[in-house]
């Protein structure tokens, strides 16, 4: 049962994590940036899904949940999310289809944040209402694990595919980029058809069921939910309390971290990718133990306690980073430092892109490589006005796994306030408007506090330019308001039956 | 405790239009300091968001300051108040 449900909302995450992944090259297939309609639709793509759509879904969903049943809305959310993701591997590009093709690509993404937003309360709330008293911190720790696993499985195909298309590693990245992207979206339908199979399969939930047949299933949950002030002022307090926190946590340790090691330290692609897989290899298994633990000494000390050491450490550990990708501070080996020269013909033209890569090696093995690109014209005295430059670091093996142990500790605090999250949730809510209590602030913190942290985090560093770190005190910020509430107002008492 | 819970739920009510009142003076200062379409795109979908947020955040400093916390509930009757 656990593993059933736990697959469904594994493949939701993962269907929506390779659309932020493969931002880039979607953006060039289908938002030019010389269109500015195009443009529009993609800023509208990445903070409406993201953001907006996601409470919407838990509100529509959290309400069908409700009213149905929780088994046939996440059947449903599911549908919905597969559909969308395989039809985004299907899209003509913007060349073929012109400005009709981001408005199908911003549709269906925002088909995708509403079916994200139904998808977690619905699978938490299940096999909470499966679990013997006692063992739901356990029991749900596992559909916790499910988002990580689905940004570790999104990363592993992206991976896989970007160097499978050819045998020389440059081609086979420019075909994926060309066409190959889509590979990682129509896989998704695969995956969704054995996730469907298996939901179909399952039976609905105990307590939901035993509602039902008594008649005492609510009949306006939106209703009872948020005009209740019984009810609201625990949504209120699930939010601020415990889910605001919760979310900084997980996308500053997840994804603002990601792009901090890329944007700011300016470590090679890959590199960056694999450091990530092999952190959250080895501390998902937290999820669990940390879940577990929360069946025996309560889910709010042990979530309080990961806002906490994220409070502390959060600039010391970015500041480490910046430290082991830091050029200044080591010394170049100035005789081994390379350059390559290469120039391709520019089609129907006899001008050709030249690419100019210099590769500066340092003590200990950090390399620098920079990529100068520009055009050579072949009318005499014509010059290149513009030229794109790229730069990334290479990390030498002490660098690489200093990076991978600090993304675990960081990855750690994720599995600490994340592990027993569904068990507190689901204790807050009665089993008639579960779905919709806790589907709300669930997305608003994670959605909206957590999604918003790489942009606002990134935003601080061009309005203060000072200082590298200070997109961090957002989520140190938030995180410490959310910790004194949680620690002022939070009971730390199991709920040991959630029947009503 | 259930004193110290009540007074802080006072500051709860004052940081939610703080946080407003910051929210739109950066949003105003950074859409005229780059008056396109992302820029300001991306701080209105902010400041539609988070007005909710903050004043959800003042109700629930305003349900701490009246002592709703003092007691959680401990089961689905005493929610349904």
């Amino acid at each position: 049962m656990i593993l059933a449900s736990s697959v469904g909302t594994l493949i939701e995450w993962y269907d929506f994590y390779i659309f932020g992944s493969l931002a880039t090259v979607i953006a060039n297939q289908f938002f030019p940036k010389t269109d500015p309609t195009a443009a529009l639709l993609a800023t509208l793509a990445t903070f409406a899904a993201g953001f907006i759509v996601r409470p919407f879904g838990a509100l529509v969903f959290g309400r069908l949940g409700d009213l149905i049943g929780r088994k046939y809305t996440f059947l449903l959310t599911l549908i919905i999310m597969g559909g969308s993701t395989f039809a985004i591997g299907l899209i003509p590009s913007y060349e073929s289809i012109g400005v009709f093709a981001p408005i199908i690509i911003l549709l269906l993404r925002l088909l995708q944040g509403l079916a994200l937003g139904g998808e977690y309360g619905g699978a938490a709330t299940y096999v909470a209402e499966h679990a013997p008293p006692g063992r739901r911190g356990y029991y749900t720790s596992w559909i916790q694990t499910t988002a990580t696993l689905g940004l570790f499985l999104s990363l592993g195909i992206i991976l896989i595919t970007r160097h499978s298309l050819d045998p020389d590693r440059a081609t086979s990245i420019a075909e994926f980029n060309d066409w190959g992207w889509r590979i990682p979206f129509l896989v998704s339908i695969i995956l969704v058809g054995v996730s469907i199979y298996i939901r179909l399969k399952m039976k609905e939930s105990p307590l939901f069921s035993k509602l039902k047949t008594e008649g005492k299933t609510s009949v306006n949950p939106l209703k009872e939910s948020f005009t209740h002030k019984g009810n609201l002022k625990m949504v209120l307090l699930a939010l601020f309390g415990a889910i605001m926190g919760q979310g900084v946590v997980w996308y500053t340790g997840q994804f603002y971290a990601q792009s901090f090691i890329e944007n700011v330290c300016k470590i090679d692609f890959e590199q960056s990718r694999t450091m990530l897989i092999w952190a959250i290899l080895f501390a998902t298994p937290f999820f669990i133990v940390f879940g577990k633990w929360s069946d025996k000494v309560g889910r709010k000390w042990i979530m309080l306690a990961g806002m906490l050491l994220a409070i502390v450490t959060y600039r010391p550990l970015f500041n480490q980073l910046l430290s082991i990708s830091d050029t200044t501070s080591k010394r170049e080996l100035i005789t081994r430092k390379e350059i390559n020269t290469k120039l391709i013909p520019i089609h129907n033209t006899s001008n050709s892109l030249r690419s100019v890569t210099s590769t500066r090696h340092f003590e200990g093995g950090l390399k620098l490589v920079e990529v100068k690109t520009d055009t050579l014209y072949a009318e005499p005295g014509k010059i290149s006005l513009h030229s794109h430059i790229t730069t990334s670091k290479l990390l030498d093996d002490e660098g690489y796994r200093w990076m991978i142990i600090i993304l675990f500790v960081m990855t750690l605090y994720v599995t600490m306030v994340y592990g027993p999250m569904a068990a507190f949730l689901v204790e807050l809510f009665p089993t008639k408007i579960r779905y919709t209590s806790m589907s709300l602030p669930y997305h608003i913190g994670n959605g909206i506090f957590g999604g918003l942290t790489p942009f606002i985090a990134t935003l601080l560093t061009t309005i203060y330019t000072g200082d590298k770190l200070v997109g961090l005190y957002y989520p140190i910020v938030i995180a410490a308001v959310c910790l004194v509430i949680g620690t002022l107002y939070i009971s730390n008492k199991i709920d040991k039956t959630v029947t009503d | 405790m259930n004193a110290v819970k009540k007074y802080s739920g006072i500051l709860w009510i004052i940081l939610g239009p703080l946080a407003v009142y910051y929210l739109i003076k950066t949003a105003a200062e950074q859409i005229a300091k780059h008056p396109v379409i992302d820029t300001k795109i991306q701080w209105i979908v902010f400041v539609v968001i988070f007005i909710p947020i903050a004043i959800g955040f003042m109700i629930f400093g305003w349900y701490a300051m009246k002592g709703e916390y003092d007691k959680l509930p401990e089961s689905s009757a005493e929610l349904e108040d």
